[in-house]
Formats: C-alpha cells, structure tokens, sequence
C-alpha cells in the first residue's frame, strides 16, 4: 500500500483469527495488530489525531512547543510527528518505566522530564500541569481530555474493525486514557446492537497507588462508564502469563499490556463458551514486546516476571 | 461466607497496617458494614452518601463492582474483593 508520507500511513492495521487460542469454532477471537502503526503502537492514532485538531485550532504553529504527560507510547508517537512536523516537544514520565521508551523518546529528539515513581501517572499530570502553567506559550495536548484522542478511534479503529469483522459481539482493549475504548466503543455501540464493550486495566504494584490521599485519585475526563459493558482488572502475573502465550501459540510478540487485554478476552471467551453463545471477540494489540525486553518478563520463572514487574509502569 | 479484602496502602491505617482482611456479607454494602464494625473509619473512606466514592474502585473476583450492580453487588463464599485508588494510565 501507498502513502503520500510517514504520518499519513497511520492506521488501516490488519485484524488477524487466533485459531490456536480460540476455544471453539463458535468462539472465535481476533487480534487487531496496532503495533503495524508507524511508531509501533496504537498510540500513533491518538497523537496525529491531537496534533492534527490543534493545528486546525490554530493553537499549534510552527515553533510552539508540545508538552505531555505520558507514561511512554503517545510521547513516542508525539516526538516522531514532532520531529517530521518541526514541534519542540517536553514529555513528562514517571521514572518506573522501561528504559526503552526513555531511549525511544530521546532518539526522536523529546525533551524528558522525570516525574517521580511514587503515584506514577497520577503525578507526571500533575508536574505536566505546573509546566504549562509556568509556560502558557506551550500547548498540552492532555491525552486523558483531549477528544481527538477518543475520536480517533470512533473515526478509524472501530469502522475498520467493524469492515473486518462485521460479526462482532465482544471489543476488549485497554483501559488508560480510555481512547480507545471510549471512541472504538461507541462507534460499535451505535453500529452493532447488543454488542459488548470491555476494559481490561493493569493493576500495578503498590508503589504506583501511593497517593497521600484517597480523594487525589484521578478520573480521565474522557471517561464515560455508560460506554463500557464491564471493566476488569488484570495483575503483571496474568499479563505475562498471556503475553508468553500469544508468542507460543499464534507467534505474537507483544507489549505486557496486551497480554492483560488478552487476559480480559479469554475470560470473555470462557463465558460465551459456558452460555452456549457463539462470539467474535475483537482485542487490541497494543504495541510490540521490543520496548520491554529489558525488562527479562519473556523468559523464565513466572514469579521472577512478576516481581521484575512490580513497581513499574508496566502497561 | 468468608470473603478476602485487600486494602490499598492509604488506607491500612484502618487495618493495623494488614494487606487483606477477611469479612463476610452477602452483598458488598454488608461486607463494608461488617467491616467498619472491626475498622472503624473505613466505611467513610469507601462510601459517601450511599455510594461508593468517586476516587474509590472496587473489584469482585477482578471484575470493577460498578458493572456488577455497585454496592448492591453479590458475593459469595471464596470471593476476593480488591479495593484500589482510582490512577492515571495511559
């Protein structure tokens, strides 16, 4: 296939039948490969999505300076278009992630703060915040309420899915800023009655929970619960377990998060099989396993992985 | 009907610092009175007005309890219930 530019190669990624992880001929699942985006992971839908609405805003020009809190993949998709498009980009990422994406993120010329491990996500928002309110010059595109981020996926994730799978009944992706799900979600909502839309969120270490004060929780503005059918919680054991066996079993090397998204599905699967129903659960793949190979999850004792994995932003 | 809760750390100060704590209840609006009779205080951390707080989640066997009915949620012998702070992903 042609494109006109990098950037404009974002999306249109094949949506592929694990007939080895399916557990009948009924109850089928299928993974949509979002590590095919340019930066490799479905992030880039999101960033060019931002990138793109300030520009028509008017709010980004040439010169301005981009700032965002991420815990790595939208910095990564950022910093390329930013590069390719002549934005100066900050990022803001807490300290518990993989070197990689500190790698990753410098590689394509982004600026890195360091947000402290402690309440991970929770406080690189909250040092991003008193960034650009100490520079009102630069523009923070706020992947957590920003709505070109969810209307990325209602304009493309959910139609090609739906193109390729007109039989959908279940969609599974990740819950983190709640794009994916909020957009992808509601578009199969209004397309396909009945069909069923599911969160799978990573619960990390404790570390990551360590607010001083349960009222300093944080909701993404884009969150509606009204678009979710249900939402689980899957720990770093499950997703390794699931990430190692999407590798052996359909040859999917994946990030740890889609092993948590794969976790959510296979339960999904498990019920439909229980209640006689057939399925076509739909999962996202996040991005690829490279950027977390530092981190040993893909080989050896399970309980090793898991405590490797504690403490860090592993999704 | 025996029921392990796992409290997060800013709020083990209700529990003598204990990770888990065991409580029974047949729904989760039970198993919190129950477990505001042995830690006092806690039920005011987990529920404001008759619901359950805005920054507070709670998991049935993994399952956020919002999508199982809310404090109205059922629970069983064996079930685990998980209670987090709500945190930015992404």
């Amino acid at each position: 296939m042609r494109y006109e530019t990098f950037l404009d190669s974002v999306g249109g990624t094949p949506l592929v039948g694990l007939p080895r992880l399916s557990p009948t001929p009924d109850v089928r699942l299928w993974a949509k490969l979002e590590d095919r985006n340019p930066t490799g992971s479905v992030k880039d839908r999101a960033a060019l999505s931002m990138i793109r609405a300030a520009e028509a805003e008017g709010r980004l020009k040439p010169g301005v300076t981009i700032l965002e809190p991420t815990s790595g993949n939208t910095g990564i998709s950022l910093a390329m278009a930013a590069r390719v498009l002549g934005y100066r980009i900050v990022c803001v990422m807490p300290e518990n992630t993989s070197p990689e994406r500190r790698e990753l993120l410098a590689m394509y010329g982004a600026e890195v703060v360091l947000s402290p491990a402690a309440g991970g996500s929770n406080e690189a928002v909250r040092v991003a915040q008193r960034m650009a309110h100490a520079n009102p010059g630069w523009v923070m595109l706020y992947q957590y309420g920003n709505p070109a981020n969810a209307r990325a996926h209602y304009e493309t994730t959910g139609p090609e899915i739906l193109a390729d799978l007109p039989t959908i009944t279940h969609f599974v992706a990740g819950l983190g800023t709640t794009g994916t799900l909020m957009g992808a979600g509601r578009f199969l909502r209004e397309k396909v009655p009945g069909v069923e839309v599911v969160a799978a969120e990573p619960r990390y270490g404790e570390l990551v929970y360590g607010l001083r004060n349960i009222d300093e929780g944080f909701i993404p503005e884009l969150y509606d619960p009204d678009v979710l059918t249900t939402r689980f919680s899957v720990g770093p054991r499950d997703a390794v377990r699931r990430v190692r066996q999407l590798l052996d079993e359909e040859g999917i090397f994946a990030g740890i998060s889609t092993g948590a998204i794969l976790h959510a599905a296979l339960g999904v699967a498990r019920k439909a099989v229980r209640a006689g129903r057939r399925a076509d659960i739909a999962f996202i793949v996040c991005d690829g396993g490279w950027k977390y190979l530092s981190t040993g999850v893909y080989s050896g004792d399970l309980d090793d992985a898991e405590e490797a994995l504690d403490g860090q932003l592993w999704a | 009907m025996a029921v392990e809760v796992r409290i997060p750390t800013i709020l083990r100060t209700y529990t003598d610092g204990s990770k888990t704590v065991e409580a029974k209840g047949e729904t989760l609006a039970d198993l919190i009175d129950n477990l505001e009779a042995d830690h006092p205080g806690l039920k005011g951390r987990l529920v404001d007005n008759g619901s359950l707080r805005r920054f507070v989640n709670i998991y049935v066997n993994d399952e956020d309890v919002r999508f199982l009915g809310g404090l109205a949620a059922e629970l069983a012998d064996g079930d685990s219930v998980t209670v987090l702070p709500a945190v930015a992903g992404g």
